[in-house]
């Protein structure tokens, strides 16, 4: 069926799933492919003469069996600690990380809390990082965020949006080992809220 | 709390995603989406400058053999039809898209990947990696140089190939523009049989994402060249902007 063309111009190339060899393309390091100087695109969020705090976030995706998805890549985006993107941002500071999953399934990236970034009326948001997820049989990458744990749910615009109340602690991270845990559920209970922004 | 300067209704957002045009996320003829899909409706709302930013990579980035599929691995010729793939990236307004990093990766001639995973009986060649990356230009254009990869049987379906395709990574001015996606041959017989072309619901989207022969472009004795288009997600324009571009 082909939807009514509501767009001015031209149609969006049609999204297709990053599939099983992904690492190939995006993290070829991980995967025994020694390329581009040995360093992957997006190896670090925090570059060199980053002055600040930094922390640690790890997680991992999971189906609708439980089963932790060991082939999929994450990527993040946020602002710095004064609420910046790049290239407005600290110096060394890359706003951008992107991560494979070890062989327990954990994605990792170390980054700094992000300052307040407006959301599309103007209004501030809780500290929050931008993730998208891309894996085999994911067929349009999966856009969320992660807010920083300790915020008033209640005060954060986006948030307010989700109108189960308990659906919004899915994108709140946790404090864990010194760094910050946060696991996202693609289907089935505590199905993470994705986002079509 | 402190209001932050952006003007309600100033241009800029992002434009909506055309769903229509997409593979919806469950579609059990490719199985694994069975158990990976989201099961509930996403939140939508307006872009703001989290969604309208995004990294931006510098040519100084590349490589000098970065965007040659062909010699990128070991130096030595890889094996298969040589091919150059090009074309312009634009966004949904029709604007060329400069700057945009194409990052590619595909099996070699004979369907194979350079992956443990990926335990197909045809051959690895020693002199292909599979991977590749290119940015581009002033115009919205790109090229890069690779071998035409070949079909594989891939564990889905009892008998279930894929076309011969390429990988496609873009970064384009924000993380909403973001897209994976894939490349096809024109009269690749396999295209209307994959499960993983059939989750695309509009025949057209399909055509859109299959590279025609660029005979004018191909080097005679050398190259035969494809040429594939790409479309971003584009941003609102509107005669009211009272906000710097992000970008
Ligand atoms: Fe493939």
């Amino acid at each position: 069926m082909t939807p009514p063309n509501t767009h001015p111009y031209l149609l969006e190339s049609a999204s297709q799933t990053a599939g099983p060899y992904v690492h190939i393309g995006c993290l070829p390091n991980d995967v025994g492919l020694p390329m581009y100087g040995g360093a992957n695109l997006g190896a670090r969020m925090l570059g060199d003469g980053f002055e600040g705090d930094r922390v640690t976030v790890r997680g991992r995706v999971i189906d609708g069996t439980g089963m932790v998805l060991r082939d999929a890549m994450v990527e993040a985006w946020q602002a710095d600690a004064e609420g910046r993107f790049p290239p407005d941002a600290a110096p060394g500071f890359h706003g951008f990380a992107r991560s494979g999953c070890d062989a327990d399934g954990v994605w990792t990236f170390e980054t700094t809390r992000p300052g307040a970034v407006p959301f599309a009326d103007g209004r501030p948001q809780h500290p929050h990082v931008t993730l998208m997820v891309f894996a085999r049989g994911i067929n349009l990458g999966l856009h969320t965020r992660m807010y920083w744990p300790g915020a008033d749910l209640d005060g954060d615009p986006m948030l307010a949006r989700i109108e189960q109340r308990e659906r919004r602690e899915t994108l709140v991270a946790r404090e864990e080992d010194g760094g910050l845990r946060f696991d996202i559920r693609l289907q089935g209970p505590g199905e993470t809220v994705f986002l079509d922004v | 709390m402190r209001e932050m300067t952006k003007t309600p209704g100033a241009k800029g957002g992002l434009i909506q995603r055309a769903r229509g045009v997409h593979p919806p996320a469950h579609d059990p003829a490719y199985r694994t989406t069975v158990t990976r899909s989201p099961r509930l409706a996403p939140l939508s709302f307006p872009s703001g400058p989290a969604e309208e930013t995004g990294p931006v990579f510098g040519h100084d980035l590349l490589g000098e053999r970065d965007a040659d599929l062909i010699t990128n691995f070991t130096g030595e010729e890889a094996i298969g039809p040589r091919i150059v793939v090009t074309g312009t990236v634009r966004d949904e307004t029709g604007r060329p898209v400069p700057g945009a990093l194409l990052e590619v990766w595909q099996a070699n001639a004979g369907g194979r990947y350079r992956h443990a995973r990926d335990g197909y009986l045809a051959p690895l060649d020693p002199n292909f990696g599979g991977c590749g990356r290119c940015m581009t230009g002033e115009d919205g254009t790109y090229a890069f140089r690779t071998i035409q990869p070949g079909p594989y049987p891939w564990p889905n379906g009892m008998n279930d190939w894929r076309p011969a395709h390429i990988h496609f990574s873009l970064f384009g001015h924000s993380f909403g523009q973001r897209l994976i996606t894939q490349m096809y041959f024109e009269g690749d017989p396999h295209i209307p049989l994959c499960p993983i072309v059939g989750t695309i619901p509009d025949p057209d989207a399909v055509d859109r994402l299959t590279a025609r022969l660029d005979w004018q472009a191909t080097i005679p004795m050398d190259t035969r060249a494809y040429r594939f288009d790409i479309v971003l997600r584009g941003r609102r324009q509107t005669p009211f902007e009272n906000r710097p571009e992000a970008l």
